[in-house]
C-alpha cells in the first residue's frame, strides 16, 4: 500500500498526515458535507486537539481516521497516511490491522462501549488474543493487569474480574483507555474522554492521557470543552458546522485566538471569566450591559428565609437489602434573592435533596419548610395549592416535556391559575417566550422539533410561567454545549434580578456554580462538608475533600508554560 | 397575536387539515383503497359484477379473465363479487374484534398500572393466566358456547386477542408514570387524576395505534382460523377468513382462491398500518 512518496524532511517525521480531508453523506444533490477540508500533521509525543460543539463534524473527523466513518460516508483527501503508509481506500481486513495496533480509540461513554456481560479483563484482553500478541493465558492475565496498572485502575486483580457496572465512571473510562492502549498502538485518539465523568475522575483522566503523551504517543484529543484540552494540547482546531475555523498552536489558541467564534468558545468558559459577569455574546436579553456587577450587593442576612430544611435523612434499600441514606442530615436555608449552589459528585445525594425539597420525595427524617410554614410535612392535596412557589428545571429537558405538546401548550399549562381569560393568558405567554429571548414562531412547535438550547430555554420559561418564589435547578446546563450552556447562565442570572427568583442550584459542574451562586454547599455521600460564601469556599475551602474537587477542576490554561497545579489554582480563583 | 390565537382556538381543525393537505403519495393510496373496501363493505352491490351466491357448475375453478375477474371458485361463483361481498363481514370482524380487544385490554391494563400494590398483582396474575391460554382455545371455547355467527366471532377473538393488549397498556402505562412530563406535571400540582387524563393516558395509548391497525388484520386471519376448524360464519357467507378456507382444498388447481383473498386481507391491514404510522407521526410532530 505504500505511496512511496519522496522520504522525510528533517522535521521529526509525521506520524499521521491528513491533508484536505472531506466527509460527506448521500450521493448527487443529496450529498451533505460535513466536514470540509481539514488538514494537519501529527507527531509522536505531541497532542492535537479538536474542538466544536455538536454538529461540529468533530467526532466524524475522528471516525474517518481509523475508517470508521460509516457505510454510508463518503470519505476524500488528499492525502490520508499513516507514517508513510496510505490509509485511502483501504479494505476493511486492513483496517483492522490499523485499529488497535497503529490507532488506538477512546469513545465517550465508557458504560455503553464496554460490553455489559463480560469480565473487563476480558475485554481488554480479547484485542491482544485477536491481534496474536500473548502465547499464553499467564502471559494475557498478566499484560491485562499490568495495562490496568498502568491506567490507574486500583485493585487490577480484582476489578478485571469484575463487570463493567461495578466499576465506577472513571474506572471504566481508564478501563477503555487500557484497552486501547493494549496493543501499544502509536496514536491513541480519544473522543470526548471525559464527558460524562465527575469532576475528579475527568481530572485523572486527563492527567493519564497527559502521561500518554509524555510516553511518546501521538495523543488526538476531542472535546467540546476547552478547559479540557488546554492542558494537555499542543495543537488546537477548532471546527464550527464541518468547517476548520482556526487552527494553530494552542499558546496562540488560547491566549490571542483570531476568530470570534474561538473568542467566543473561550468566552463561554465559566472558570476563565469572573464570577457572574456575561459568558455569551448574544443580543437575545433584551438589557446586554446588565449582568456584568457581579453579585455586588450580597444578600444581607435581613432578607427572609425561603427555604429551610432541618437534618433532612432519606434512606433507600441498597443492592444487598440494607437501608442506605442518600441524604444523611443536611440542614440549609435559602434566602428571597439569592442563589445556592449544591455541588457534588454523582452518588453525593444532591438530587434526592432537591427532590425532597420538591416534595416529590418524602423525607425519612427532617423536614422542609417554604416561606415559614411547614411545606414537607403537609398531605400532598394540602401542598398541591402552593406547588406552583416551587418550579424546577431539569438536565434533560426534552425527557420533561409531554412530546405530544407544542411549546404554546407547555407554557400555558404551567400558568397560574389567577390569569383568567385566555387573552391575558395568551399575552403572558408571549411575555415569557420573549423573556427568555425565544421567537413567537416556536409556539406551535413540540419539543423534537427544537435545539438542545431551545428546549431548555422553555424549560425555563415554564419553570418561571407560575411566578415560582424557588427554582430548584437540577444540572440545568449539564448536557449543554459551552456556548449554549454560557446563554443558558446568562439567561438564569438575567430572570434572577428581572423576575426576583431564588435558585437552589445542583450542579457537579464546579466553575458553573461559582459562576451563579451566591453560597454554596458542597456534598459527600449524603452529608454537607463544606458550606459558606463562594467566594469564601473557592478561596478557603475547609475540608480535604473542597479542595481536592477545586484542585480537579479543569481551568483554562492560557499561558501554556503554566503547567504547575498550584499556579493553575491562582489563576482560576483570581 | 391574531396569529397565536388562531393558532390554539382552532388548532385541532387546522392540524387535521394541514394533515389532509400534505398527503405523501402512499397515504393517498392507502385512503383510496380503504374507501373501496368501505364501499364494499357498505353498499357491495355497486362494485359486484355478478351475483356472488350464483353457482354456474359449467365456470368452476376458473381462473382470472375478463368476465371473471379473480377467477372462479369450485361451484363457479365469480370470487370478485364474493370478495366484495364478504368484505361487510371480514370489516366487522377485524375492527369489532380489535376494538373489543382494546377496550377489555385498556380497562385491565390501566387498572392494574394505576392501581399499584396488591390490585396490581391480582390483575396482573389474570391477565398472565388467561395469555397462558392459546388464543385459538380461548376464542374455541366462546364459539362453542354461543355458536357460529359474526357477532360470536368478534367475542370470541376480541377476548383472545385481549391479554396481550392489556399487558403492553400495563407496561406502558408504568413507564409513562415515570417520566419526567409526568413529575413536570405534578410540580405545577396539578392532581393526580389530571395527569392521568392528560399526561399518562395519551402517551401510554400512542404506540398502540400501531399494534391495534396491525391487530385489525391479525383479527381477519384468527376469525379465518376458526373458519378452519368449522366454527366461522356459516358456509355460503363469503367472509374472507370463510374463503380462505374453502379455498384451501382447491389450492393445487386453483391459486387465487387462497392468493386473492388473502391478499385482501393483506391490502386492507397494510393500508390500516400505513395510515396509523402517518397519523401517528404527523401528532407526535416528528414530521
Amino acid at each position: 500500500m505504500s505511496q512511496g512518496r519522496p522520504q522525510p524532511v528533517p522535521q521529526p517525521p509525521d506520524l499521521l498526515t491528513v491533508d484536505s480531508l472531506r466527509v460527506s453523506f448521500g450521493r448527487g444533490i443529496h450529498e451533505k458535507a460535513v466536514v470540509r477540508n481539514i488538514s494537519f500533521s501529527l507527531q509522536p509525543g505531541r497532542c492535537l486537539a479538536i474542538v466544536g460543539e455538536s454538529g461540529s463534524g468533530k467526532s466524524v473527523t475522528a471516525r474517518a481516521l481509523i475508517g470508521l466513518a460509516g457505510r454510508y460516508a463518503n470519505v476524500h483527501a488528499r492525502q490520508l497516511s499513516l507514517g508513510g503508509t496510505d490509509l485511502m481506500g483501504l479494505s476493511d481486513r486492513a483496517w483492522r490491522r490499523i485499529r488497535g495496533n497503529e490507532i488506538g480509540f477512546v469513545l465517550q461513554d465508557a458504560l455503553v462501549s464496554l460490553d455489559p456481560l463480560r469480565r473487563v479483563g476480558k475485554e481488554i484482553g480479547e484485542c491482544l488474543l485477536l491481534h496474536g500478541a500473548v502465547s499464553s493465558r499467564e502471559e494475557l492475565a498478566q499484560r491485562v493487569i499490568a495495562l490496568l496498572k498502568l491506567v490507574g485502575v486500583p485493585d487490577p486483580e480484582i476489578k478485571a474480574e469484575q463487570l463493567p457496572h461495578q466499576l465506577s465512571g472513571g474506572q471504566r473510562q481508564r478501563a477503555l483507555i487500557a484497552s486501547a492502549l493494549a496493543l501499544d498502538p502509536r496514536i491513541l485518539i480519544a473522543d470526548e474522554p471525559t464527558t460524562a465523568l465527575d469532576v475528579t475522575a475527568q481530572a485523572h483522566v486527563l492527567s493519564l492521557l497527559e502521561e500518554t503523551k509524555a510516553r511518546g504517543k501521538a495523543l488526538i484529543l476531542i472535546s467540546h470543552d476547552l478547559a479540557v484540552v488546554s492542558r494537555a494540547a499542543d495543537e488546537v482546531i477548532v471546527m464550527r458546522g464541518g468547517d476548520v475555523v482556526e487552527r494553530g498552536n494552542a499558546v496562540q489558541i488560547f491566549k490571542d485566538p483570531r476568530h470570534p467564534y474561538t473568542q467566543q468558545l473561550l468566552d463561554a468558559v465559566p472558570s476563565g471569566r469572573p464570577r457572574g459577569s456575561r459568558l455569551s455574546p448574544s443580543t437575545i436579553l433584551r438589557s446586554p450591559a446588565r449582568h456584568t456587577q457581579p453579585a455586588a450587593q450580597s444578600p444581607p442576612k435581613s432578607r427572609p428565609i425561603l427555604l429551610e430544611a432541618t437534618s433532612l435523612v432519606k434512606r433507600f434499600k441498597g443492592p444487598d437489602g440494607t437501608l442506605q441514606a442518600a441524604v444523611d442530615g443536611v440542614s440549609f436555608e435559602l434566602r428571597s434573592g439569592e442563589t445556592l449552589g449544591i455541588v457534588g459528585e454523582s452518588g453525593s445525594g444532591k438530587s434526592t435533596m432537591a427532590r425532597m425539597v420538591l416534595a416529590l420525595e418524602d423525607p425519612d427524617e427532617g423536614a422542609v419548610q417554604f416561606a415559614g410554614r411547614p411545606w414537607t410535612a403537609l398531605a400532598e392535596r394540602e401542598r398541591r395549592g402552593r406547588r406552583r412557589s416551587l418550579s424546577i428545571i431539569y438536565q434533560d429537558p426534552l425527557g420533561s416535556f409531554d412530546p405530544r405538546w407544542t411549546v404554546g401548550r407547555i407554557i400555558t399549562d404551567s400558568l397560574s391559575s389567577d390569569v383568567e381569560t385566555r387573552r391575558k393568558r395568551q399575552e403572558r405567554v408571549l411575555e415569557l417566550l420573549d423573556l427568555v429571548g425565544l421567537s413567537e414562531a416556536l409556539l406551535d412547535r413540540r419539543p423534537l422539533e427544537l435545539s438542545g438550547g431551545q428546549r431548555q430555554r422553555v424549560a425555563i420559561a415554564r419553570a418561571i410561567a407560575p411566578n415560582p418564589a424557588v427554582i430548584v435547578c437540577d444540572e440545568p446546563v449539564s448536557a449543554l454545549d459551552v456556548s449554549i450552556q454560557a446563554q443558558v447562565l446568562d439567561l438564569l442570572g438575567y430572570l434572577k434580578d428581572h423576575v426576583g427568583v431564588s435558585y437552589l442550584f445542583i450542579s457537579h459542574d464546579l466553575s458553573v456554580v461559582r459562576h451563579i451562586s451566591d453560597r454554596v454547599i458542597v456534598m459527600r455521600r449524603g452529608r454537607i462538608v463544606d458550606s459558606g460564601a463562594t467566594e469564601e469556599i473557592f478561596r478557603n475551602p475547609q475540608s480535604e475533600y473542597t479542595k481536592s474537587l477545586i484542585a480537579a477542576m479543569p481551568r483554562l490554561v492560557r499561558d501554556h508554560q503554566i503547567r504547575h497545579p498550584a499556579t493553575i489554582l491562582e489563576e482560576g480563583i483570581a | 397575536m391574531s396569529m397565536f390565537a388562531e393558532a390554539t382556538v382552532s388548532r385541532p381543525l387546522k392540524e387535521v387539515l394541514a394533515i389532509v393537505r400534505h398527503f405523501p403519495f402512499r397515504v393517498a393510496a392507502c385512503l383510496i383503497i380503504i374507501g373501496l373496501f368501505a364501499l364494499a363493505a357498505l353498499a357491495p352491490k355497486v362494485l359486484q359484477t355478478h351475483d356472488p351466491l350464483a353457482i354456474d357448475l359449467r365456470s368452476s375453478l376458473q381462473s382470472p379473465s375478463f368476465d371473471h375477474w379473480f377467477g372462479t371458485d369450485q361451484l363457479g361463483r365469480d370470487l370478485y363479487s364474493r370478495v366484495v361481498e364478504g368484505a361487510g363481514q371480514s370489516l366487522a370482524i377485524g375492527l369489532g374484534a380489535t376494538a373489543l380487544s382494546m377496550s377489555i385490554a385498556i380497562v385491565f391494563g390501566v387498572a392494574a398500572a394505576l392501581s399499584g400494590g396488591v390490585c396490581d398483582s391480582v390483575l396482573s396474575r389474570i391477565v398472565d393466566v388467561l395469555f397462558a391460554i392459546p388464543t385459538l382455545l380461548l376464542a374455541l371455547v366462546v364459539v362453542s358456547v354461543f355458536g357460529p355467527s359474526v357477532l360470536t366471532e368478534v367475542i370470541a377473538v376480541g377476548i383472545g386477542t385481549a391479554p396481550g393488549y392489556a399487558r403492553m397498556i400495563r407496561g406502558q402505562m408504568l413507564a409513562v408514570k415515570e417520566t419526567g412530563y409526568v413529575e413536570a406535571a405534578k410540580v405545577l400540582g396539578h392532581p393526580f387524576s389530571r395527569i392521568v387524563r392528560r399526561h399518562i393516558l395519551p402517551n401510554a395509548m400512542n404506540p398502540l395505534t400501531a399494534m391495534m391497525t396491525i391487530g385489525v388484520g391479525q383479527a381477519i386471519i384468527w376469525a379465518s382460523g376458526l373458519a378452519f376448524l368449522g366454527l366461522g360464519v356459516a358456509p355460503p357467507a363469503a367472509e374472507w377468513g370463510a374463503l380462505l378456507n374453502a379455498g384451501r382444498n382447491y389450492v393445487i388447481y386453483a391459486w387465487w382462491l387462497e392468493i386473492i383473498p388473502g391478499l385482501a386481507v393483506t391490502a386492507f391491514a397494510l393500508s390500516l398500518t400505513i395510515i396509523g404510522r402517518h397519523l401517528q407521526d404527523r401528532l407526535e410532530g416528528k414530521k
